[in-house]
């Protein structure tokens, strides 16, 4: 966004928009290096396993939905749809608990801060930074002695602890913007707590609650080191059911193609509509 | 296990004033709504860490459940001895510093060129995310197949398509193991880079940049004088987030290699030496030696998550 006046444009001249043509010019093949592997997948996806597995690749062979019908079990393979349901389960039981318990903190961090509310909120955060993979062997155990082991609600709770530090910074941050004077006149009506998160705070910061569910939903789905450890045949979710494919069996190029996109498709698409959010719960809401 | 750097203290911003609770009832009505929040994290995150460290020093293998007895620090002695579980600690460090410092470098210069005005910058910056928009797993499947393979690997394609039937044709991943998963982890991460890198420069002063154009400072001594020095904390956000992230990768190294050929970092090590080798209390004891590494990032990064934060409340 660089500002260029125009006594400094006349300065630069011609030289200047040649070269910003240029730089313009080598966005674009930055922009198109990045993203080719992705469109040679989708390529690859829509092509017969003998034409993917070719040697110098073919860019006219002609196309079929057969590495779908295969990802889809319409073969006589595995159906994919227990595991999709299993990661929807996950992701959106986990999203909601996740706003449940953060909408309240976030409250309680920014309408109405307690005292030291900054200690706490990095509190949140210290949390997240920590790797999950320590933890790892005590769940397994805790899960294992319960009966949980194999149980979407392991995972439930899990993705909920793992989303809930996201979730309250980017809440904090959205929540402080709602004006003071609304939920004053909220109180002075009588309103409860939860009347006041339900009926004013939430219309009023919607937009970011929707883009931290957005985030959670992310972070959920594609979540695998646990879902690896914890689940089995009936709770398997979809990147465990991608794992299916890390050893090569014969011809399945088009078939992992079609896998990997059908389960990366609901977060390309929760991703696009939060383009600008999700560098702010990566950032874990210290960049806006 | 929660690390609070002083600098985290700020103040409440002015059109807030911590309430003066009359008594303490109030005081904790004021808390409630916090309550459930915190002691779940508490729970479900602080919990198993403490169970990992006394887990750490016994000696538990759980395939000999009776055997199990109190080892003092003979974990940590045998992780840091034996040769793979060491080289796991420097394939970790190796991996991140690889991935973070190429992704941070390309995903400067990327948000760099995105940070001006130029036909079509919506669909590049668009075209820039996707690669992290892929679920993880099926990224490095991505790689590994379709691109890494050598007998119909994209990669291959290309250098047959350009040099013909004698063309050569490495085996990438066996060949550059660790360097084939940086590769897949960088093309992911640098999108990350960039977009933090460009909130950045976005929020330069453009008046500032303005007069010292205006007093002839060229391209080069703005980036050097003003843009870098305004950068830095994001740089370093970029830096701390992006190891902390890469530090736990475990997608990346499960599938591409399967921690195979000198490539098994600490996660996976401690996901194998529990989930194989059902060695409890070595899996624990390594676990331990990753929390000690990113508590010292995340030391640093919580220095800078608050001073950006710091910035943010004040401008509010």
């Amino acid at each position: 966004m660089t500002t260029i006046t125009t006594a400094a444009r006349r300065r630069t001249g011609s030289r200047g928009r040649f070269r910003g043509a240029a730089l313009g010019v080598a966005a674009w093949l930055a922009g198109i290096l990045f993203v080719l592997p992705i469109l040679w997948m989708v390529l690859t996806s829509f092509h017969s396993e003998v034409d993917a597995a070719t040697n110098p690749p073919s860019l006219t062979a002609s196309l079929t939905l057969d590495g779908y019908r295969a990802f889809f079990g319409l073969d006589g393979g595995a159906s994919p749809w227990p595991a999709l349901l299993n990661s929807v389960t996950a992701s959106v039981v986990s999203t909601l608990l996740t706003l449940l318990l953060a909408l309240p903190a976030a409250y309680a961090l920014s309408v109405r801060p307690v005292r030291k509310w900054t200690d706490v909120l990095f509190f949140f955060l210290s949390t997240k930074m920590l790797p999950m993979v320590a933890g790892l062997l005590p769940v397994y155990l805790f899960a294992k002695n319960t009966g949980l082991l194999d149980n979407i609600w392991a995972l439930v709770v899990l993705y909920t602890a793992m989303n809930l530090p996201i979730a309250v910074w980017m809440l904090q941050s959205f929540l402080s913007e709602v004006p003071a004077a609304v939920i004053e006149a909220a109180q002075i009506d009588g309103a409860r707590l939860p009347t006041i998160l339900w009926r004013v705070v939430t219309p009023l910061a919607l937009p970011g609650i929707a883009a931290t569910s957005l985030i959670c939903f992310i972070f959920s789905w594609n979540e695998l080191l646990f879902a690896r450890v914890l689940t089995g045949v009936v709770a398997e979710t979809a990147p465990v059911f991608l794992t299916g494919f890390i050893t090569s069996q014969g011809l399945f190029l088009a078939k992992v193609c079609a896998a990997s996109l059908m389960i990366s498709l609901p977060v390309l698409a929760a991703g696009f509509a939060a383009q600008d959010k999700l560098v702010q719960g990566l950032s874990l809401g210290a960049v806006k | 296990m929660t690390v609070t750097t002083s600098a985290a203290r700020v103040t409440a911003p002015a059109a807030w004033p911590a309430p003066r609770p009359p008594n303490r009832m109030r005081a904790w009505v004021t808390r409630a709504p916090l309550l459930p929040a915190l002691i779940f994290m508490i729970v479900v995150t602080q919990l198993p860490f403490v169970a990992t460290l006394v887990i750490s020093f016994y000696d538990w293998n759980a395939l000999y459940p009776d055997d199990r007895r109190f080892a003092g620090f003979a974990n940590y002695s045998e992780v840091l001895s034996t040769p793979e579980l060491r080289r796991s600690v420097g394939t970790t460090v190796v991996l991140t510093a690889t991935v973070v410092l190429v992704s941070l470098v390309l995903g400067l210069v990327l948000a760099l060129l995105l940070d001006r005005r130029f036909r079509g910058r919506a669909a590049v910056r668009t075209m820039l995310i996707a690669p992290f928009l892929l679920v993880p797993i099926a990224a490095a499947l991505l790689w590994k197949h379709v691109l890494y393979n050598p007998e119909y690997g994209l990669l291959n394609g290309i250098l047959r398509w350009i040099g013909g039937d004698t063309a050569v044709q490495p085996d990438w991943i066996s060949e550059m193991p660790l360097m084939a998963v940086a590769a897949s982890l960088i093309w992911q991460w640098t999108p990350f880079m960039t977009l933090i890198l460009l909130a950045g420069l976005q929020s330069r002063d453009p008046e500032l940049v303005e007069a010292a154009r205006m007093d002839g400072a060229n391209e080069w001594q703005v980036f050097v004088h003003i843009t870098l020095p305004h950068l830095r904390r994001y740089l370093e956000l970029s830096v701390l987030l992006g190891s902390i992230y890469i530090v736990q990768n475990f997608d990346a190294v499960y599938t591409i290699t399967s921690g195979g050929l000198g490539t098994a970092n600490l996660p996976y090590t401690v996901y194998q030496t529990f989930y194989q080798a059902h060695e409890n209390g070595l899996a624990s004891a390594a676990g331990v030696i990753v929390v000690i590494g990113s508590l010292i990032l995340a030391t640093f990064a919580l220095r800078v998550v608050s001073s950006l934060f710091r910035a943010e409340v004040s401008r509010r």
